[in-house]
């Protein structure tokens, strides 16, 4: 039971936010990074599209033996992602959670510009109580 | 005299409407006493019934202020976008900090003149303050409550000039979501408040310079204070009054 990061993907696929929070995962380059969240952008767009009948959400939940990607698809087009260990009960939870932190101190913070990397402290800290500081 | 007959060009547009709506509406007592530029929503109160049982902000009893209070969430958006729209148009730290202190003394005027109005309601012997320190301890408590909805958390005098006091507050309402980054770390938004500080001084009749720095402590990583430097005629009229 472990959460092993949390991504910020902006609505045109770009990724904003990247921290982790627990040992486990492989070490990746920044670039990489961004690499991978703008695939799971495509992924997402085309998961959306999979239903036979109407309009979808796209998917919430990609899932490994070793793994499991939660996303929360908000309705302004940003999407949340936390990459947990498969047993892990409280992803959409700390989704949930994480998309109020960012509502309040991002969104309300005049320094901050929309669609582009998060860097507030505000946030830091309400990341830190919703899930422990783990290691950068 | 023809020509005084004639409506002056810069309330024309609003005597002109506030006219034609008086006639155009047949107003009731409550709009024809008040000549404020509300015809739009007067209109739409009398047009639609329903509107009727909440009345317009300016049939409000300004007495009752737990049904005034606003949305803290609608305030941080609005005061961001404040921020923002200044920081646009200034050059410097100095010169935003300076800016929201003129916005935050637009403020003051009006808080100054609902609070004495409300103590003249509330009260059988209204008092104004013409001591310096009641009329800080009143800023303290009833100019934050008026505007924060609770006290600010200690109010301090300078050691090292006796001209000098300071309000402070732990944790204030109107930066709570914000954080300034590294390259701006002596801005303080807080130089809002102090504006509203400045007006209600000046009205009282104690000019002041008011400026905000943030002070944080391990503790409270938002605490701000609010330094008055007050005029030396102040300081002068305290001595003589003594």
């Amino acid at each position: 039971m472990a959460i092993f990061s949390l991504w910020v993907i902006n609505k045109a696929g770009g990724l904003v936010y990247q921290r982790n929070f627990a040992d486990g995962l492989a070490q990746l380059t920044s670039n990489e990074y961004l690499v991978l969240a703008g695939t799971l952008h495509g992924i997402h767009a085309i998961t959306s599209r999979l239903s036979p009948i109407g309009s979808s959400s796209g998917a919430q939940v990609i899932e490994g033996d070793s793994f499991k990607m939660t996303i929360l698809l908000t309705a302004t087009g940003t999407k949340f992602v936390l990459l947990t260990s498969p047993g892990e009960t409280t992803a959409e939870l700390v989704l949930q959670k994480a998309f109020e932190a960012y509502a309040d101190a991002v969104m309300k913070n005049p320094f901050h510009t929309p669609e582009m990397p998060i860097r507030s402290d505000g946030f830091e800290s309400r990341i830190n109580t919703l899930i422990g500081s783990g290691q950068p | 005299m023809q020509q005084y007959a004639q409506p002056h060009s810069r309330s024309s547009v609003l005597s002109g409407s506030s006219l034609s709506s008086a006639e155009h509406l047949s107003p009731t007592s409550g709009s024809a006493r008040f000549s404020l530029p509300s015809a739009p929503s007067i209109s739409t109160t009398l047009g639609t019934p329903k509107l009727a049982l909440r009345p317009n902000i300016y049939d409000r009893n300004l007495n009752k202020t737990r049904t005034a209070e606003v949305s803290a969430s609608a305030f941080a958006f609005l005061f961001s976008e404040v921020v923002q729209y200044t920081q646009k148009r200034v050059s410097g730290i100095n010169d935003l900090e300076r800016r929201l202190n003129t916005l935050g003394y637009r403020v003051g005027i009006r808080v100054l003149e609902l609070m004495v109005w409300r103590a003249e309601s509330s009260s059988k012997a209204p008092k104004r303050e013409v001591r310096f320190l009641p009329a800080l301890m009143s800023i303290h408590t009833q100019v934050w409550r008026a505007v924060f909805g609770r006290p600010a958390d200690a109010i301090e005098k300078s050691v090292e000039n006796e001209d000098e006091y300071m309000i402070i507050d732990n944790d204030p309402p109107i930066e709570r979501h914000i954080s300034v980054p590294r390259d701006l770390n002596t801005l303080s938004c807080s130089s809002y408040t102090a504006g509203v500080v400045e007006a209600v001084l000046d009205g009282l009749g104690f000019p002041a310079r008011v400026t905000a720095h943030s002070t944080p402590t391990q503790q409270h990583p938002s605490r701000t204070t609010i330094l008055i430097k007050l005029e030396k005629s102040v300081l002068e009229r305290e001595e003589v009054l003594k």
